[in-house]
């Protein structure tokens, strides 16, 4: 029998606004323990939330972006279970009112095309704490410091069918988000996190079979291999004559499987009820425009203008602009004169093969977009070679350097001096006459080599076309 | 005439006037504090250092006495809400309306005993042992805020701040004979008041007269960013606006609050209150207002629901009590909340938990929801036709003390006349107007419509500008 994988995704982003979500409390990475907290975020008796105005307006515009309709009268509920990190006992979310509802994210499918993943909704949250224990003393501490923190849940329906279904959609939406600026989606940093669930059925079946829900994926590998795994793992249970059993499962990325967390049975009544603290939201249609307004260009529109203004290639385009920063720092380069063309190779080339060497993200590259378009000039101008330029780029990528000032510092300028390259190109037909001789038996190779001679000659600094005309020249004299 | 026997207002004119001093004021409370502490147990905490003199022109009432309900936050001061579970908390920040009385130049004596996390009508829940009223020291005070309405009613404090989510501001007045406002939902910040029921939970005065209410609102009142629900006060002084003017006051009498049930010395003392306010003008007329049975077990529901979350952080990991000799955190929070809390908060946790659970949610929470929009629209109705309404506040006498405690049901029913208030969001007050065969007194409630505390406050200003019952003071051996 063929089986079919059914995949929903609930994916946890972490919002980038300055300030938690119900107080003015730093959302800042890091921190020492407990010291990014107030009563308010500390659960404190009287403390009460307050809205952090930028949450919603984040959530919106995400909303928004992701073609969904926006809930004009919502609230918050409280989610309520008993942990330490947890300090209020309740978790303020959304369940019966979530601020959008309704939306889709088009991915592209690796056969060519696209495909709509259904967004069922879109609900704000505060994120809890963390609880450190030290074995030593076997104690363990709570940190509060990420209690607070705002949080975006977006849910969808289970549309997926592979897990590359699942990665594309992933890419797509964390793309969507850093385009609208409002998250960093640091999946190391815990911004950005999602939970699967999982169930399979025969080919053709219309009926979904028991799912589980996989927690702990903290990376987009992990999200695959889990994906692999708990399909397996469900096929080869019905084909034993066995029952999936609905619960949540832990991945462990160490062991390569997933562990029964807790069963449907064992699950908790969370006695979600509206939060008394929170006055119900009102959204005009004016406040929408205003935030409809402030969406910028995101990557689908800009990789068409790419196409049609700039004519790049659709893979080019695709590849620029699936991370704002680096579209960002292609239309810099270009709007300082770059060709589109030489300026998209440069990245698509050079440039990600130096952040994923140095394990870097686009944004936090210090190489300066002014650098890259002053390399592809003195290409251009036929000042440097391709290769040399090569060689400066990896130089300054790091420590961003100035490229004229090493250019010359270095000595790299191309020989342009005719009379240079014809006196080398003399000096290598003499000390090379056996390759004379094979050229002209008819040996092409033989002109490759006298090239490569005649370039080292000139420690490379010589425009190769200089150095072909001057050979060719050179090997035609009788 | 002693101090004591001052409302604040004037106490606070003597003060500006130069009359009296700051010193010998201090004195005067301290010494009826003394006096009165070891008899109604009406504190729980004592300021140990009096606060620099108050600066006289911040407001009419710097420099006069007070204290706060011990659910309130104040800075450094232990704040118990009367529970176990809070014995050793010290709020790092005061509430909003203690910012604000501080800044107006109050003058705070302590911390008042209550209701365990301000749950009970009779303030004998309190893990601190019961207040008892100075009318007769037998008998409760009332609740949830007995601890104030006994302080103020035995001339130890000029006026105090309480809290009402069912009837804990009015009810306790009523049973001590002073005047208690809760104003409109929303009007007082709460942040800084330990949360029971935070749909309901609403700050207020109780004090010795009408003025004095108006007095202490125009200070506490306001929008707090801090509280998203809080809102902004209509323009104007509550004190400036009280004229005593009720002539062509519309004022309804709900006719099913004075049915069976209703005290027979109460209800004479209501309808004489009624006629003291049609003899200065006021039209004053029977009316209907439905569903008023339906809104205990409503007012149950919801705030039991919102209380098992809100006290749901009381659970020693944080701050607060914490049990000994745990194995695990399983353990933890079950010792810790089952010394830490008493039997009726644990009662109302219980039922809340309940009314909120899978299955049970859309039988209870959700219903009583929907009773709440309908006292609230038959509030509207009603308040399309009448200025004000006036009712009873208790049905009966405060009780016996412990007489309650075996029979909550019977308890929970003594909130009738005032809980349908809180589900409405109204402003109300309880004003003393009357006593029964044995001497207690007995209380009267105006409620306005939502904002409308100022013409509440101007009728029952007008009320105690004809009669002297807020001016009596329980005989008892309270005097030092």
């Amino acid at each position: 029998m063929t089986w079919e994988t059914v995949i929903g995704l609930e994916t946890h982003v972490e919002l980038a606004t300055k300030t938690k979500i119900f107080c003015g409390c730093t959302t800042e990475f890091g921190g020492a323990p407990n010291t990014h907290c107030c009563p308010v975020c500390t659960g404190m008796p009287g403390a009460l939330p307050v809205l952090n105005e930028r949450v919603l307006e984040f959530a919106v515009k995400t909303g928004l972006a992701l073609h969904g309709t926006v809930t004009r009268r919502c609230k918050f509920d409280r989610k309520n279970y008993f942990y330490p990190d947890l300090p209020k006992a309740y978790q303020i979310s959304q369940l019966y009112l979530p601020i959008v509802r309704d939306g889709a994210l088009e991915i592209p499918l690796a056969g060519g095309g696209t495909k709509a993943i259904r967004i069922r909704e879109l609900h704000m949250e505060e994120d809890a704490g963390k609880l450190v224990h030290d074995p030593w003393i076997d104690q363990t501490r709570c940190d509060y410091n990420r209690c607070g923190v705002p949080l975006i849940e977006i849910v969808t329906e289970p549309d997926f069918r592979t897990a590359e279904e699942v990665i594309a959609y992933l890419e797509k939406l964390k793309s969507t988000l850093q385009y609208l600026g409002v998250s960093d989606c640091k999946m190391q940093e815990g911004s950005l996190r999602c939970d699967v669930n999982l169930s399979v059925r025969p080919a053709g079946s219309a009926e979904l079979g028991a799912r589980t829900e996989m927690k702990n994926l903290n990376s987009f590998k992990a999200v695959s291999r889990a994906i692999a795994y708990e399909a397996r793992r469900q096929i080869e249970l019905i084909e034993e004559g066995k029952r999936v059993v609905q619960e949540t499962r832990r991945w462990d990325e160490n062991k390569d499987a997933t562990f029964s967390m807790r069963s449907k049975e064992n699950a908790q009544d969370y006695r979600y009820f509206p939060d008394p603290d929170l006055p119900p939201l009102e959204l005009s249609e004016a406040y929408l425009e205003r935030l409809r307004e402030q969406i910028p260009e995101m990557a689908d529109e800009k990789a068409a203008r790419y196409q049609a203004r700039l004519g790049l290639p659709a893979y080019d385009a695709q590849m620029l602009t699936g991370q704002k920063a680096l579209a960002g720092f292609f239309e810099a380069a270009v709007a300082l004169g770059a060709p589109p063309k030489q300026a998209a190779n440069w990245i698509m080339g050079e440039v990600l093969r130096r952040l994923s060497a140095d394990g870097l993200e686009a944004k936090d590259m210090t190489l300066t977009p002014g650098a890259l378009a002053r390399l592809i000039a003195l290409v251009q101008e036929g000042r440097i070679n391709r290769n040399t330029a090569v060689r400066v780029f990896d130089a300054i990528f790091a420590d961003g350097g100035d490229v004229d000032a090493y250019v010359a510092a270095h000595g790299l300028e191309q020989v342009s001096d005719a009379g240079l390259v014809e006196a080398a190109v003399e000096r290598v037909l003499a000390a090379n006459p056996k390759s004379v001789a094979d050229y002209r038996a008819g040996k092409e190779k033989a002109f490759g080599f006298l090239v490569g001679q005649a370039m080292r000659e000139l420690k490379g600094q010589a425009a190769p076309q200089a150095v072909h005309r001057a050979l060719g020249a050179a090997l035609k004299q009788p | 005439m002693e101090l004591y026997e001052l409302t604040a207002l004037e106490l606070g004119a003597c003060l500006r006037r130069g009359e009296v001093s700051q010193e010998e004021v201090c004195a005067a409370a301290r010494a009826r504090i003394a006096a009165a502490q070891p008899e109604n147990n009406a504190f729980l905490t004592l300021a140990e250092e009096i606060p620099p003199a108050p600066d006289l022109t911040a407001s009419p009432l710097a420099g006069v006495p007070m204290a706060y309900k011990d659910n309130l936050c104040t800075r450094g001061v232990r704040t118990t809400c009367a529970s176990k579970i809070l014995g050793n908390f010290v709020p790092p920040y005061d509430a909003g309306a203690v910012e604000r009385l501080s800044a107006a130049g109050a003058v705070p004596m302590g911390k008042l005993n209550m209701d365990e996390f301000a749950m009970g009508s009779t303030s004998e829940t309190s893990f601190y042992g019961p207040v008892k009223n100075p009318w007769d020291l037998t008998r409760a005070p009332g609740g949830s805020s007995g601890g104030a309405a006994a302080a103020v009613a035995a001339g130890e404090i000029w006026y105090a701040i309480g809290s009402d989510t069912g009837g804990s501001i009015r009810q306790p007045a009523a049973c001590c004979g002073v005047t208690g406002m809760k104003p409109t939902y929303g009007a007082v910040s709460r942040y800084g008041l330990i949360a029971y029921a935070s749909s309901l939970d609403q700050i207020g005065p109780i004090a010795r007269s009408a003025a004095d209410c108006a007095a202490v609102l125009d200070v506490i009142r306001g929008r707090d960013r801090r509280d998203g629900t809080s809102l902004e006060a209509p323009a104007g002084s509550l004190l400036a606006g009280l004229t005593g003017d009720v002539r062509g006051l519309r004022i309804g009498l709900p006719a099913g609050c004075f049915g069976d049930g209703l005290d027979p010395a109460s209800r004479r003392a209501v309808q004489g209150a009624a006629e003291v306010l049609r003899a200065r003008g006021a039209r004053v007329e029977a009316c209907e207002l439905p569903l008023a049975d339906y809104a205990v077990p409503a007012y149950y529901i919801i705030a039991c629901a919102e209380a098992s979350s809100n006290l749901s952080r009381f659970d020693g990991v944080k701050y607060g009590r914490r049990a000994e000799h745990c194995r695990d955190l399983g353990e933890l929070y079950c010792k810790t909340r089952t010394e830490g809390f008493g039997a009726e908060v644990k009662r109302r946790i219980l039922l809340g938990t309940f009314v909120l659970s899978a299955g049970y949610y859309d039988a209870y929470y959700k219903k009583a929801l929907q009773v709440k929009a309908l006292i609230k629209d038959a509030f509207d109705r009603a308040f399309r036709q009448f200025d004000l309404l006036l009712t009873p506040v208790t049905p009966a006498a405060p009780p016996r003390l412990g007489e309650s405690l075996g029979d909550p049901l019977r308890m929970y029913l003594s909130d009738v006349y005032t809980v349908p208030v809180n589900l409405a969001g109204l402003p109300a007050l309880s004003m003393p107007c009357g006593f029964d065969g044995q001497g207690l007194p007995i209380g009267a409630q105006l409620i306005g419509p939502a904002l409308g505390d100022a013409a509440v406050l101007n009728a029952a200003h007008a009320f105690q500008l004809e009669t002297g019952y807020h001016k009596k003071r329980p005989k008892g051996g309270t005097a030092p």
